[in-house]
C-alpha cells in the first residue's frame, strides 16, 4: 500500500514490477545499477543510449553529458498558478537537466514535487505519440492531415444539420495566453458561445463574486505581498499541497511578522499543521462562519468605519443579516465555538494588515458566489483591501487559469470581460478587422450570439436533453434552449474526470457523434466510455514545447520560451487551431492580423493583437518585448514589492507587469501589483474601486466619497471615462489629433459614447492617467450586489446535506433555469432527509501535492506516480470502527445518485472529523471497480490508475456560474 | 575545508516532496530507489510535523564501520560516498544506518540485492569529477560544479538546508531567534555527534 499518508510506514512498491516491465524495452533507464560494478561498461552504454534515444523522439531520456555544452532556457511551470520559473538545461535539442531558478522573485529557485519533476513531461514515454482514430473500438494510427480533414468535414456536416451551437469547444487553463485567446476567437468565428475551460470548475464563482463586489475578478495582491501580512486566514484552501511554493511566502510572513496564520477548513490539512490556530467547520457552512466573525466585529466596533463610509456601498444591509448569526446559531449550524471565532475575528479586524486566502473550498459550492461575496465583505468591513499585506489573495488552480479567464475562455464573455452584448461584439469586430455582420452571420441567431453558452459542468446534460427543434411536450423544462443538443465535443487540454456526475457524462460521451481530444495525453476521455467510432486523439505538446506568455494568479504575465521542439508527432495548440480554422473556412479572416508563415503561428504576433484590443483589463502594456525583458532581468526585482530596482532596465516596473498595465506599451505603465490601492498614483500602479454598476442607486451614491488615489485631479468619486466625461471635465482636447481621428473613425456620430475600454487609440486611458485618475472610475465596492440571486449572501444548506433539520430555515434556491438549461435546487434538496439516512457521511474532495487536475499527466510521470500509487478515502477512526474498516483495507464508497460506487483504499485518520470523508480528485482509469487500463491506446496508459471521486459526486450548481458542488455531498462507506 | 551537512527545518517542511522528485530528476534515479524521502509524524493530528530524510553523511559513519569490503570513503568536504565497483550488496550498511538511507535495486525473484545506492550529497562517486561515467553510476556531481545538493536548492519553503555545517547552523539559529521557536536540528546528535548550537 502506498497511500503514504501514514506515519512510519515504509511503502511496499506495489507497482514497481509493473513499471519495470514498461521501462525495460527500448527506453530503459540507463543501466544505473546493473552496470554499476562494470566500470567502463557504463560508458559504452552511454554511447548507445545517448544516440538511440535522441533519434527516437527528439527529447527522450538522454543522459546528461557534463562534457558537452549546455543551453539554458526559461519557461514557466505548467502546474499551479504560482508561476514558478523553470530553468531547463538543453543539450543537442534534448532537455537533460533542471536547475533552480534563483532569479525568479516568485519561486526563488524552489519547486514542489510537480515542478521539480516537469522535465519528465517532455520525456514522454507515456505521451500520445501520433494522431489516433477509434475504428470499431480499436485505436488506429493516422496522419495529421487525415485527422484534421475528417474532423473538419464532420464539423461542417454537423454545422449544416444542427447549427454551430451543436459543437462544444472545451479549452484549457494550461493554454498559453496566446492559445487561450486564439481558441476563444476561433469559437467566435465558428459561431458559438459554448466555449469554456477549467475556470468553470475552479474559480468561476470567485471571478463572479469578486468582480461583482469591486470590479475585477482576480487576486487583489500577490503571493509575495503576503510577506507583509500580520494576520492571514486561509479558508477553504490547502496551499501546502495545492500551491506549495506559495507557502514560502506565507511562512515567511508568519515568521518575519510573527503573524497569525489561521486555517479554517473541515479538514486538518497539511497547511493547518503549520497554522497558529485551526478552526474546524462543518463542510458547507462558510457563510455562517464569516457572518459569525462579523457579528463579533460589529458587536465590538472593530470594523473600519472610515473605510466603510468612503469606499463601501450597502454595509447596513449586511449588518441586518449578520445580526441573525449569534454565536449560538453559528455553533449550531457550523460547529465552530463562539469563543474561538471571537478570537479569530478580533485578530483579523485589529491586527492589520490582514489577508484572506481562499481556494476551491470556497468556490466549488452551490453557494460559491455567495461565499466569495461574504469573504469579500469581511475584507471590506475590516478595511483590508487595497493596501500592502491585505487583500483577497485568491490562489487559482492551473498555470494559466487566470489568463485563460481573462481571455474569455468562458461562456459568458468575449476576451477581457467585455460580455456578449452588441457593443462587445462590435468592439471585437473592430479589433479583429472584420464586419460585425460577418460575425453575426456565423451564429444561428442574434439572440444566441448574445446568450451565454453551455458550461462544461453541464455539457452532458446539454447532450442528453433535446434542443428546441426536437423537444416534445413530454420533455417539459428538460430541454436546451438552442436549436439542437450537442452532437460533437472538441476537448483541448482537459481531463474527462474533472466534472461531477460522471456516470451520466459517460452516457453522453457515447451519444456524441464526434469526440476529439487534443492533449499531450489520451486523457480519461479515451477510455471512459464504450465509444467505438468517431473519436480522435490529437497529440498536442505541452507549453514547454512552445513559446508564449502565462498569467500567474497575481496577474503577472511571464514569457515562456520553447525548451525543445514538440516531441514525437505532436504539434502546438496554435498550429492546430490554425489548421482547423483553415479547413473550416475562416482561417484567412481569423488570422488576418496574426503572423502564421507556413501554418506556424508566431506567438508574439498573437500577443500584439491582444495588446491592441484588451483595454478593459489593461492587457495592453505587456508587449512581448517588455515581457522578455522582465524574464531576462528577473534578478532585478524586489522580493516583497516586486518592483524593479533602480538602475536596472526594469527600474520601477512590477515583475510581469501585472494587469491592469494601462495604455500602450510605449507609455510604460509599470503594472498593478496591488489592485485598488489608493496610496499610489495610478501611473505607479495605484487605483480605486471600479465604477461598474452605475453612479447612483435608490438615492445613494455608488461613487467613492472623499477617497481617491494619490495625485488624482478629481478628489472624490467619479464615473468611468468616456468621451462625454472628458468633454464635461474639459479634458477632451488633451487627446491628440491622432487619437481623436481614431475615435471618429470608429465611432462617428456616437463618439460621445466611446469609452476607455473601447477606444482603440488608448487616448482616453492616457488622458485619465495624466490626470491621476483610474480609467474605470472611482466607485464604492458593493456589499450589496443587487443583480445576484442573493444580493446579500445568505446561508443555504448544501443540496445533499447531512443536516436535513436545517433545510426548513436555510433552504437552497428553488428550481430555475440558467445557461440555456434547467437548474434544479429545492426539488433535489428535499430528498435529503431520505438520502441522509442511507448516506450519512459527508464526502468532500481535494488535491494532493503530487498530482494535479484530472491527473493523467502527473500520474504518467514516474517520479510523481511513485509517490502516490493508490486512490484512497480518508475516514475518521470512529466511522471506521463502527464499520469494521481497518486502515489500508479496500472499501466501497457509494453515492446517492446513479447507483455509483468506487473501490478505494481506506486511510483511517483524524485529519477528517467524524461523519466526514475526503477523497482526492486526481485519479481515473477505474470505473466502479473495473480497471479500464486496456482501453487506453497502447503505451499511453498512466502508470497509476484509480477510481475517480467524480463517479460519486452529485448534482448541485452555483446559480450564477453553474460551478459544480464537489465539496459537500453524501456517501456511505463499507468494507470491500 | 567545509564540513557539509543537511538540516531540515521541520517548522517549514510541508511535505511537498520536491526534494524527492528533484533528486530523481537530477540523477535519473529509477523507480523503487529513494535516495531521499519525507517522513511525517503525527499525520493528520495536531502537532503533525514532516522531515525530509536522506543519508546524513555522518561523522564516523556507521555504514563505513560495518562494510565488509571497505567501499565507503569520506571526502574532504565530509561527504560519505561509496564505490559501487567494490560494493557487494550485502546489506550490512542498511542495518547499521540510523536513518534508513541505503537502498538496493531488486535483481531477481529471490530477494537478491544489487549494489547499494544512496544519497551522494550530489557529489558523484570515485571516478573523475563531472564525467559521463560518473554520472551513469552515481548521478550528477553538483558539488564539483560549485553547486549544492538539488534537494535543498529546490526545497519549496527553504526548509531543507544543505551546505557548510556552520553556515546552515547560523541560518537556522537566526530563524529560531526571529520567530521564537524551533524544533531543533533533527538527527544532528546521531549523525554529527553534536546538538544544534542554540
Amino acid at each position: 500500500m502506498l497511500i503514504k499518508r501514514n506515519e512510519g510506514r515504509i511503502a511496499r512498491q506495489r507497482l514497481a514490477e509493473t513499471y519495470e516491465g514498461f521501462a525495460s524495452g527500448a527506453l530503459d533507464r540507463r543501466g544505473f545499477f546493473r552496470q554499476a560494478g562494470l566500470g567502463g561498461a557504463g560508458l559504452a552504454a552511454l554511447g548507445v543510449f545517448g544516440a538511440g534515444r535522441a533519434q527516437a523522439s527528439g527529447a527522450a531520456m538522454a543522459v546528461r553529458n557534463p562534457e558537452k555544452p549546455m543551453r539554458i532556457v526559461k519557461n514557466i511551470c505548467t502546474h499551479c498558478s504560482v508561476g514558478c520559473t523553470v530553468t531547463a538545461e538543453v543539450q543537442d535539442g534534448v532537455w537533460v537537466g533542471q536547475e533552480p531558478s534563483w532569479d525568479s522573485p516568485i519561486n526563488r529557485g524552489t519547486h514542489c514535487a510537480k515542478g521539480a519533476a516537469v522535465r519528465e513531461l517532455v520525456h514522454g514515454d507515456r505521451r500520445l505519440k501520433y494522431p489516433l482514430k477509434l475504428v470499431d473500438g480499436q485505436w488506429q494510427r493516422i496522419g495529421w492531415d487525415q485527422a484534421l480533414d475528417e474532423i473538419s468535414r464532420k464539423l461542417l456536416d454537423l454545422r449544416q444539420q444542427a447549427g454551430p451551437d451543436s459543437v462544444f469547444w472545451l479549452g484549457s487553463a494550461k493554454f498559453t495566453n496566446e492559445a487561450a485567446y486564439l481558441y476563444r476567437k476561433f469559437a467566435a468565428f465558428w459561431g458559438t458561445n459554448s466555449v469554456d475551460h477549467q475556470a468553470r470548475i475552479c474559480h468561476s464563482t470567485t471571478v463572479a463574486g469578486v468582480a461583482n463586489t469591486w470590479g475585477y475578478g482576480a487576486q487583489t495582491n500577490s503571493y509575495n505581498d503576503i510577506r507583509n501580512a500580520r494576520t492571514m486566514i486561509i479558508m477553504g484552501g490547502n496551499p501546502a499541497e495545492a500551491h506549495p511554493v506559495s507557502l514560502q511566502h506565507v511562512l515567511a510572513g508568519k515568521e518575519l511578522n510573527r503573524a497569525k496564520l489561521i486555517v479554517i477548513d473541515p479538514r486538518f490539512t497539511r497547511t493547518a499543521a503549520h497554522a497558529t490556530e485551526y478552526v474546524r467547520l462543518r463542510p458547507g457552512t462558510d457563510i455562517p462562519v464569516i457572518w459569525g466573525m462579523l457579528w463579533h466585529i460589529f458587536q465590538n466596533g472593530w470594523e473600519d468605519k472610515a473605510f466603510i463610509r468612503q469606499r463601501v456601498y450597502g454595509m447596513d444591509e449586511i449588518r441586518k443579516e449578520v445580526a441573525k448569526w449569534t454565536p449560538e446559531e453559528v455553533e449550531r449550524v457550523s460547529g465552530v465555538p463562539g469563543e474561538q471565532l471571537k478570537r479569530v475575528a478580533q485578530a483579523f479586524a485589529t491586527e492589520k494588515p490582514a489577508t484572506l486566502i481562499w481556494c476551491m473550498g470556497a468556490t466549488q459550492k452551490t453557494v460559491g458566489t455567495a461565499n466569495v461575496r461574504a469573504y469579500s465583505i469581511l475584507l471590506l468591513a475590516t478595511g483590508n483591501v487595497g493596501a500592502e499585506g491585505t487583500g483577497a489573495n485568491i490562489f487559482r488552480g492551473h498555470t494559466n487559469v487566470q489568463g485563460a479567464t481573462d481571455l474569455g475562455l468562458d461562456v459568458t464573455t468575449l476576451p477581457g470581460y467585455y460580455g456578449l452584448d452588441e457593443n462587445a461584439w462590435r468592439h471585437w469586430a473592430r479589433c479583429w478587422g472584420v464586419e460585425y455582420e460577418y460575425l453575426l452571420s456565423r451564429f444561428a441567431s442574434k439572440a444566441l450570439m448574445e446568450m451565454p453558452g453551455i458550461p462544461t459542468t453541464r455539457w452532458f446534460d446539454a447532450t442528453m436533453m433535446p434542443g428546441e427543434k426536437d423537444k416534445t411536450a413530454a420533455d417539459g423544462e428538460a430541454y436546451v434552449q438552442q436549436p439542437s443538443s450537442f452532437k460533437a465535443m472538441m476537448v483541448f487540454g482537459h481531463g474527462g474526470n474533472t466534472v461531477t456526475r460522471m456516470p451520466e457524462s459517460l452516457k453522453a460521451m457515447e451519444k456524441l457523434e464526434l469526440l476529439v481530444v487534443a492533449d499531450p495525453h489520451p486523457t480519461n476521455y479515451s477510455q471512459l466510455s464504450n465509444r467505438r467510432n468517431g473519436t480522435y486523439l490529437l497529440p498536442v505538446c505541452t507549453s514547454f514545447e512552445m513559446d508564449g506568455s502565462r498569467t500567474a494568479s497575481n496577474r503577472s504575465l511571464q514569457w515562456g520560451s520553447k525548451v525543445v521542439e514538440p516531441i514525437f508527432e505532436s504539434r502546438n495548440d496554435y498550429d492546430v487551431i490554425h489548421a482547423l480554422a483553415q479547413r473550416l473556412g475562416f482561417g484567412e479572416r481569423m488570422f488576418a492580423g496574426i503572423q502564421a508563415p507556413g501554418g506556424k503561428v508566431v506567438a508574439e504576433s498573437v500577443l500584439q493583437e491582444m495588446n491592441r484590443s484588451l483595454w478593459s483589463i489593461g492587457y495592453t502594456g505587456q508587449s512581448p518585448e517588455r515581457l522578455k525583458l522582465h524574464m531576462a532581468n528577473q534578478a532585478a526585482f524586489d522580493l516583497t514589492t516586486l518592483r524593479g530596482k533602480p538602475g536596472t532596465p526594469v527600474a520601477g516596473e512590477v515583475y510581469g507587469l501585472p494587469w491592469p498595465c494601462w495604455g500602450t506599451p510605449e507609455i510604460k505603465h509599470p503594472g498593478t501589483h496591488i489592485l485598488y490601492n489608493t496610496n499610489l498614483h495610478v501611473k505607479e500602479g495605484g487605483g480605486t474601486f471600479r465604477a461598474r454598476f452605475g453612479v447612483e442607486r435608490e438615492g445613494q451614491t455608488l461613487l467613492a466619497e472623499g477617497s481617491y488615489s494619490k495625485g488624482s485631479d478629481i478628489q472624490d468619486g467619479y464615473p468611468e471615462f468616456t468621451v462625454a466625461v472628458l468633454k464635461r471635465l474639459g479634458w477632451f482636447d488633451d487627446l491628440t489629433a491622432g487619437e481623436k481621428a481614431s475615435l471618429e473613425r470608429h465611432f462617428g456620430a456616437n463618439i460621445d459614447r466611446a469609452a476607455w475600454s473601447t477606444d482603440l487609440s488608448g487616448g482616453i486611458i492616457r488622458v485619465a492617467l495624466d490626470h491621476g485618475c483610474s480609467p474605470f472610475g472611482n466607485a464604492k465596492a458593493r456589499a450589496v450586489a443587487w443583480n445576484l440571486p442573493d444580493p446579500v449572501p445568505v446561508h443555504r444548506e448544501p443540496i445533499y446535506t447531512a443536516r436535513p433539520d436545517l433545510i426548513a430555515k436555510y433552504p437552497t434556491l428553488p428550481d430555475r433555469r440558467g445557461f440555456r438549461m434547467p437548474h434544479l435546487g429545492q426539488s433535489v434538496q428535499n430528498r435529503s432527509a431520505e438520502v441522509s439516512k442511507n448516506f450519512p457521511i459527508i464526502l468532500t474532495s481535494g488535491r494532493l501535492v503530487e498530482y494535479e487536475g484530472g491527473g493523467e499527466e502527473t500520474r504518467s510521470n514516474k517520479w510523481l506516480a511513485e509517490l502516490q500509487q493508490d486512490m484512497f478515502v480518508e475516514i475518521n477512526p470512529a466511522d471506521a470502527s463502527t464499520r469494521g474498516i481497518r486502515d489500508g483495507a479496500w472499501v466501497w464508497v457509494t453515492g446517492p445518485e446513479n447507483a455509483s460506487k468506487a473501490r478505494v483504499k481506506a486511510l483511517v485518520t483524524e485529519r477528517v472529523a467524524k461523519g466526514v470523508a475526503f477523497m482526492p480528485f486526481h485519479f481515473g482509469g477505474w470505473l466502479m471497480g473495473e480497471d479500464r487500463r486496456q482501453f487506453y491506446p497502447a503505451g499511453t496508459d498512466p502508470i497509476v490508475l484509480g477510481e475517480s471521486v467524480n463517479t460519486l459526486t452529485t448534482y448541485g450548481y452555483d446559480p450564477v456560474t453553474f460551478m459544480q458542488e464537489t465539496k459537500v455531498t453524501l456517501c456511505q462507506i463499507r468494507s470491500a | 575545508m567545509a564540513r557539509m551537512k543537511f538540516l531540515c527545518d521541520s517548522d517549514r517542511c510541508i511535505e511537498c516532496n520536491a526534494c524527492v522528485t528533484a533528486c530523481k530528476n537530477e540523477h535519473e534515479v529509477p523507480w523503487g530507489i529513494n535516495r531521499r524521502r519525507v517522513v511525517t509524524l503525527n499525520d493528520g493530528k495536531p502537532g503533525e510535523r514532516s522531515i525530509s530524510m536522506a543519508c546524513m553523511h555522518c561523522t564516523d559513519a556507521p555504514c563505513a564501520a560495518v562494510c565488509p569490503v571497505n567501499c565507503f570513503y569520506t571526502t574532504a568536504d565530509a561527504v560519505v560516498l561509496h564505490d559501487k565497483d567494490l560494493c557487494i550488496g550485502c546489506g550490512y550498511c542498511f542495518y547499521a544506518c540510523p536513518f534508513g538511507a541505503p537502498q538496493y535495486p531488486k535483481l531477481g525473484n529471490f530477494g537478491s540485492r544489487g549494489k547499494m545506492d544512496k544519497c551522494t550529497y550530489c557529489a558523484g562517486g570515485p571516478q573523475a569529477d563531472d564525467t559521463a561515467v560518473e554520472y551513469i553510476q552515481y548521478g550528477a556531481n553538483r558539488l564539483a560544479e560549485g553547486k549544492l545538493p538539488i534537494c535543498a536548492e529546490m526545497c519549496s519553503t527553504k526548509a531543507l538546508l544543505a551546505g557548510d555545517g556552520q553556515i546552515i547552523a547560523a541560518i537556522y539559529k537566526e530563524r529560531v531567534t526571529r520567530r521564537g521557536y524551533g524544533s531543533g536540528a533533527w538527527g544532528w546528535r546521531t549523525a554529527y555527534q553534536e546538538d544544534m548550537p542554540a
